[in-house]
């Protein structure tokens, strides 16, 4: 009685299959195909109906979906700059503590361990027009007028765009703390004697030696902000009149609120370019850093 | 001119001393070695001439200035580091022209001064290199370049070849001592090495716990040392030293029975009952028949080998005088073997007493 048993490699890889089959490639391929249905949450027989590059056709002629794309990428754009900038000026001063800088450094982490949900919220009462602190604050220094931080299309993105540097500027303040420790003591002394300043020597060696870690920062917030998603949907759910509408709330929209999850797949397939893109260029950018400074390319 | 001038100079790393009081005055192209053993204040003190460190007390004046306030980049000196400390993003052309770029020297003076200094330290072939890209020697030869490019008043050298294989730190301290020959700079070198001292030096500072012990030419330090420190810290082996006591005036009584004469330098310094180190190097200990033979009064010992170490054109022998370990030199060698008992002469006019209780030299 012999049975054919399978080859041992196969019985040892196959719950790693089944797990991964199961968690990652079977949802993969449910909403790519899904992406080609007119699939309505309400009604399951749609899943079943072909229509082809329909929705894909849609989304790029709709403007809804471009607007919230652009504003995707001006929310990052702003959101990295600013949160490097600050990261950077904070690692620069936190380098110079030289007591109590642990403790310090953990109290950095602290809006880090909160859950975006409660920063929402927090900032949602802190820039709430009417009992908010923002607009409390500025009454009692005399203005009269009760800002509508989060109703003006301006305001209500500079809010969520606070709450959002807010959370993550100790990320790149982080990394390139790490990397301010990680740099030779020689070559910055080195630029004395060769009679840079403290602005050249930060501008010619100092900052040359961080850009590796500025990048590695850049390309894990850049996917980080461009799924955002619970801070705006908190703050203002992508209104008022979609005037924060970010790709994440639009297709949360699209695929729970109104239940075309078709359609909402499709712009998930879309909008992944942009993260794609991002990661990208970023690490391109790493690596020529890295070869910049010696460092294993 | 660029003297550099140190008075008084102290410096506290909270309330450590590590620096007490330095007086020193170096001429104009003249190549001074600080020296010591780690922890002795040489890098300190080397520093606080470059402005890498504030000055605690005192004064320290290049070409006439007192510096003391002044940053690295206004007092026209130049360093080379231990660890080269290249920029790491840079090509050796623009490790090498870095300085007069941050000086804003025009683009033919900045091309010029650097392929001079590329020519003087053979980096031609290496220019458009990156420091990873180089091996020990070659990164210590453009961090050499680096620092002759800007024509500096002084140059600074911070242990500049202790990261080099002997080999190459052989090779590498006949080119420092040759761009010292050709460019004619004041140099101040510091180094744990005493080798590196005796060969480069004009004039040896040596230094111990944040003091000057001795100052004086590579010949004066080795010949005369003023105490006990400095015997055996210059030359290699080290000085032999014995302990023994002064019996009359013109015998010292060796712990063990050993007797030799007081040597002509220390006759009529010492008093009865004093107690000593006898100080001789082992090249003033040597077989007969297998020494230099020179005039002079001479000791004769029969001494029993413990240990040899053949070095091709001498040998040292290790022997015992009253107890304590003691080399000597063996030259025209032949094979010893150890618990051979030989016939020694030592040279007692190079010989040296110290007073045991304050390590001083004993000398006329």
């Amino acid at each position: 009685m012999t049975r054919r048993r399978l080859p041992e490699w196969f019985v040892l890889l196959l719950p790693a299959f089944i797990v991964i089959a199961a968690v990652v490639l079977i949802p993969l391929i449910f909403s790519l195909y899904s992406s080609f249905t007119p699939y309505k949450l309400t009604r399951p027989s749609t899943l079943w109906k072909w229509v082809g590059t329909f929705n894909y056709e849609k989304i790029l002629s709709d403007a809804k979906f471009w607007s919230a794309f652009g504003r995707t990428v001006l929310f990052l754009t702003i959101v990295l700059n600013l949160e490097l900038l600050l990261g950077l000026g904070i690692a620069l001063m936190m380098n110079k503590v030289t007591w109590g800088q642990r403790t310090l450094r953990t109290i950095l982490m602290f809006p880090m361990m909160f859950s975006p949900i409660l920063v929402g919220f927090q900032f949602k009462f802190i820039f709430n027009d009417n009992i908010g602190l923002v607009n409390n604050v500025l009454q009692s220094l005399g203005s009269d007028a009760a800002l509508p931080w989060l109703v003006d299309g301006k305001l209500a993105m500079f809010s969520i765009i606070f709450a959002e540097i807010w959370m993550s500027t100790s990320v790149f303040a982080i990394l390139i703390l790490a990397g301010l420790f990680a740099m030779p003591r020689d070559p910055l002394e080195a630029a004395k004697v060769d009679g840079c300043t403290a602005w050249q020597t930060f501008r010619h060696i100092t900052l040359p030696f961080l850009m590796p870690f500025i990048y590695i920062a850049m390309t894990i917030r850049s996917l980080d902000v461009a799924r955002a998603y619970d801070i705006v949907q908190i703050m203002t759910g992508g209104g008022p009149a979609r005037r924060t509408e970010l790709l994440w709330t639009l297709m949360s929209r699209t695929g729970y609120v109104d239940a075309r999850m078709g359609l909402a797949n499709a712009m998930g397939y879309v909008s992944i370019i942009l993260s794609i893109l991002f990661t990208v260029y970023f690490f391109r950018k790493l690596s020529a850093a890295r070869g910049q400074i010696g460092m294993a390319g | 001119m660029t003297e550099v001038t140190l008075s008084n100079v102290v410096k506290y790393y909270g309330k450590h001393r590590a620096v007490h009081g330095i007086n020193l005055a170096i001429n104009d192209g003249e190549f001074v070695v600080l020296v010591g053993p780690s922890g002795c204040g040489k890098s300190t003190t080397l520093r606080m001439i470059a402005g890498l460190e504030d000055i605690s007390d005192g004064e320290v004046t290049i070409a006439g200035r007192v510096v003391n306030d002044l940053p690295p980049r206004e007092r026209n000196i130049s360093m080379v580091f231990q660890n080269y400390a290249l920029y790491p993003h840079m090509t050796v052309r623009e490790n090498l022209g870095f300085s007069l770029v941050i000086a804003k020297a025009d683009e033919a003076a900045i091309a010029k001064a650097v392929d001079e200094a590329a020519e003087i330290l053979g980096l031609n072939e290496l220019m458009d290199r990156k420091p990873a890209e180089l091996s020990g020697g070659q990164r210590q030869r453009v961090a050499m370049g680096r620092a002759i490019v800007r024509h500096p008043d002084v140059f600074l050298f911070d242990e500049p070849l202790s990261n080099l294989d002997a080999k190459l730190r052989t090779q590498m301290r006949v080119e420092i001592k040759k761009l010292h020959q050709r460019v004619g700079n004041t140099i101040i070198y510091v180094t744990h090495d005493q080798v590196e001292a005796m060969t480069l030096a004009d004039r040896i500072v040596l230094m111990q716990d944040g003091h000057i012990v001795q100052v004086g030419t590579p010949l004066e330090l080795f010949n005369k040392p003023n105490n006990t420190f400095v015997a055996t810290f210059i030359g290699s082996p080290p000085m032999n030293l014995v302990d023994g006591k002064v019996v009359g005036a013109e015998t010292i009584e060796l712990y063990g029975g050993l007797s030799v004469p007081v040597p002509a330098a220390a006759r009529g310094l010492i008093s009865d009952g004093q107690h000593v180190k006898f100080g001789f190097r082992a090249d003033n200990l040597m077989p007969v028949g297998h020494s230099v033979q020179e005039e002079g009064e001479k000791a004769d010992l029969e001494l029993k080998v413990t240990l040899t170490e053949p070095l091709g054109t001498e040998t040292v022998l290790f022997t015992e005088i009253a107890g304590n370990e003691v080399q000597a030199k063996m030259l025209n060698p032949r094979p010893v073997r150890p618990g051979e008992v030989l016939k020694f002469q030592l040279m007692l006019d190079k010989c040296h007493v110290f007073d045991a209780a304050s390590a001083e030299a004993i000398r006329g």
